[in-house]
């Protein structure tokens, strides 16, 4: 057993309102610059939908994450043969238009403008070029569009549904959507480490944050498609690529990193994982159908002595294992089994977890009779001859799930793999817990309903009661359990501070000039 | 006339080449961030394969190319002796000059007239292109004009640059050659010279060693068990990122 720690995150996605919030406060920090324009280390999509840059989940277009060759696995479209030998033309490489041409608008055009008969405008124009341009891609250029031919047919993830299946989710009356939230997943089995020839990028050994090391990257371009999220940026200005850094300086001075914090439907949660280190490999060449089961057992308890005794032995703090037995996402993940990581098929053994949304809310379209109701209307009212009824009555509440407006099959494609059975307990528990806190709070449920539920889904009214406390009531402090990263340590990081004992201020960048000899 | 051959074959080499070496070394020291091959292709990615594929393996092959006739002249020599093999070699020689040539036509093309690159070139990117330009056509018209290269590369040239070498310069040799020759010459030192302020510097630190590494890579910033170690100093394991 080798265990490390890992900062790991849960993304409860039943509660993402979509605002774009953790985009812009990610952007404002690290990406407002000239080349990084473009870039959104966290993202918000719609789903359905092809996401940013465009179509990314299909790897038969960029070839990014692992592929099994055997008991085996190789970079899909990386690696030392493909690597080196694509290392004057990147055959697989997103090009700018991908993502979108970053713009802005001669806003000094309202001002100055002379007098004239018509309002004046600001045009567009390119932040590459400084020319005027027509817009033709945003990053979230498919926000809200449910249905549409060019943006939510096009999902990838829709491919193993049947024609049917599909023609159903885009009725007008059934469409329906939720938003996905992205940042970098600070995999475990990282395909862009693997895929740099530099050896620029690495995984930090304390924490398991991923960051590229600015001074040796060289732009030979591996990671943008080895990356199978897209999550790996090239800066076109300086000629380096770039990624979410997890806002380390934050989190090892004990702040949130800022998309987090900044969240305004607290739907993220951050926490430390143990993991086994020794399994990495053997996990990840696992058959498809046990990924995401072995990957959960890879991830240690925290108040097993035999783990504590092992990360110990590695050096971790003991800051860090009392972190991880209090980690939200420890939680969600393991403990409750609620959340699942996103694309798990990739290979790369992602770290972020998604909460599967339930809604757009369970509901049947049923057929009633009005007429009585209508009759009782006034004559300024306004008629609605319709006879349906957007029934949400949980008297069949298993069976709505079945009939959930985004099929089971969808949601199995995005969070486990393809397998139904996974997603659909966990929104069976999601479902569960709702009722459980129906009879609690509204009283129209009878108890021994509510109980039956629970049992169902094997949870108890204690854990159910825990859920909701940190779905719905969790404070900053119990949804943010950030180890101690330990001033000392941070500082420490940096340089060694012998070295600088005595000196005034930060200490020198270079060598100060020695006295002797 | 004596004293600028003599510049131009024996001083000019010996300033290219130290200043290649102490450029090349001051600029990775000074700054690394600062070497990168820059890669234009997010900007423009399909026009740059048929200038970048054709340039770099044609130019690879002739700089290795000439690197064995310098280093291995007899051997060259010796296969040369006959003509089926002479011609073999100065044909695949000629077609990967030509491969070069036309990548980077197509490359110069491309970065005159697209408009996002414009926005990522700087002046000394125009001119190491220009000066390879030169280059590669005076020695395809050195390889068309004056047969067979290969030959008398490896007979008079290597001794010269050999002597070069050992300090002890002599330049008959060189000084009797034409003057498009002299030009090819003068031009790879020139581009020797021009490697540390171009990005060209992106050719020295080529990825070799990725053949041979891990795939993952795991950095601790401290050594994890000592630095908790009570009984040692933690001064004894340093920061490795830095």
């Amino acid at each position: 057993m080798d265990i490390r720690s890992q900062i790991s995150m849960v993304f409860h996605l039943d509660k993402c309102i979509g605002c774009h919030t953790c985009s812009v406060a990610c952007k404002n920090i690290w990406t407002d610059r000239k080349g990084a324009e473009y870039m959104w280390w966290n993202n918000v999509e719609t789903k359905p939908g092809t996401g940013y840059p465009g179509k990314w989940e299909d790897q038969d277009i960029y070839k990014g994450g692992w592929e099994k060759k055997g008991n085996d696995i190789k970079l899909k479209g990386a690696g030392k043969k493909k690597g080196l030998s694509n290392i004057f033309h990147n055959p697989h490489m997103p090009v700018i238009d991908d993502y979108y041409e970053p713009f802005t608008y001669k806003y000094l055009d309202l001002i100055e403008s002379p007098e004239v008969d018509d309002q004046p405008t600001a045009r567009p124009v390119s932040l590459i070029t400084g020319k005027p341009m027509d817009i033709k891609m945003g990053p979230n250029w498919d926000d809200d569009l449910s249905g549409t031919p060019d943006y939510a047919r096009n999902d990838v993830n829709l491919k193993n549904l049947s024609p049917a299946e599909q023609q159903a989710m885009f009725q007008l009356e059934k469409m329906a959507f939720f938003y996905l939230p992205r940042i970098c997943n600070h995999c475990l089995n990282p395909a862009c480490v693997a895929s740099c020839p530099s050896g620029a990028i690495y995984k930090r050994g304390e924490d398991g944050i991923v960051l590229i090391n600015q001074k040796v990257c060289r732009a030979w371009r591996m990671c943008v498609t080895a990356c199978p999220y897209k999550k790996s940026y090239y800066n076109w200005h300086t000629g380096k690529s770039e990624k979410c850094i997890l806002c380390y300086p934050r989190i090892e001075a004990g702040y949130a990193p800022a998309c987090m914090h900044s969240c305004v439907g607290r739907i993220r949660y951050l926490g430390v994982m143990l993991y086994d280190a020794d399994q990495i490999h053997d996990i990840a060449s696992a058959d498809k159908d046990k990924l995401i089961d072995k990957q959960l057992d890879m991830l240690m308890d925290p108040f097993d002595p035999e783990v504590i005794e092992s990360a110990k032995k590695n050096g971790i703090a003991d800051s860090t294992i009392k972190a991880a037995q209090k980690s939200p996402v420890y939680k969600f993940v393991k403990e409750w089994g609620m959340a699942l990581p996103l694309h798990a098929e990739f290979r790369t053994l992602p770290m972020l977890f998604y909460v599967p949304p339930m809604l757009p809310v369970m509901a049947s379209i049923t057929n009633v009779d009005n007429t009585e109701q209508s009759k009782k209307l006034g004559d300024i009212s306004k008629f609605w001859p319709d006879n349906w009824l957007y029934d949400t009555s949980t008297e069949e509440f298993w069976g709505t799930i079945e009939q959930a407006r985004l099929p089971i099959q969808y949601m199995a494609n995005l969070f486990s793999a393809g397998n139904t059975e996974m997603v659909k307990l966990r929104i069976m528990k999601l479902m569960a817990i709702r009722i459980h806190r129906r009879w609690k709070t509204v009283g129209d449920i009878s108890e021994e309903k509510a109980r039956q539920v629970l049992k169902d889904v094997g949870l108890t009214q204690e854990t159910a009661d825990a859920i909701y406390y940190l779905t719905s009531l969790a404070k900053f402090d119990d949804r943010f359990v950030i180890p101690a990263a330990h001033r000392e340590h941070a500082i420490e990081m940096m340089e060694n501070t012998g070295d600088v004992k005595g000196s005034t201020g930060f200490g020198f960048k270079q060598d100060t000039a020695k006295r002797g000899l | 006339m004596n004293s600028l051959s003599d510049f131009l074959f024996i001083a000019y080499p010996y300033i290219a080449v130290s200043i290649f070496f102490v450029g090349a070394i001051w600029r990775y020291k000074s700054n690394s961030f600062k070497y990168s091959s820059l890669s234009s292709q997010f900007l423009e990615g399909k026009t740059v394969f048929w200038g970048i594929v054709p340039f770099h393996f044609g130019i690879l092959i002739l700089f290795l190319g000439h690197l064995f006739v310098f280093l291995f002249p007899g051997k060259v020599l010796e296969w040369n002796s006959d003509p089926m093999r002479l011609i073999l070699h100065e044909g695949i020689g000629f077609t990967f000059g030509v491969s070069a040539l036309l990548g980077l036509t197509v490359l110069f093309v491309r970065r005159i007239t697209n408009e996002r690159l414009q926005m990522v070139t700087n002046r000394m990117d125009i001119v190491i292109e220009a000066v390879l330009l030169l280059q590669i056509l005076l020695g395809c018209w050195v390889a068309l004009g004056y047969r067979w290269g290969s030959s008398w590369f490896a007979a008079d040239l290597s001794p010269y640059l050999w002597s070069l070498v050992k300090l002890n310069p002599s330049i008959d040799a060189v000084s009797a050659m034409p003057v498009v020759i002299k030009l090819h010459i003068i031009g790879a030192f020139t581009i020797l010279l021009l490697i540390p302020f171009t990005r060209l510097v992106h050719f020295l630190v080529a990825p070799f060693h990725y053949m041979w590494r891990r795939y993952q890579v795991v950095m601790w910033n401290w050594d994890k068990d000592r630095v908790r170690n009570p009984r040692t100093a933690w001064q004894s394991t340093r920061p490795k990122n830095n």
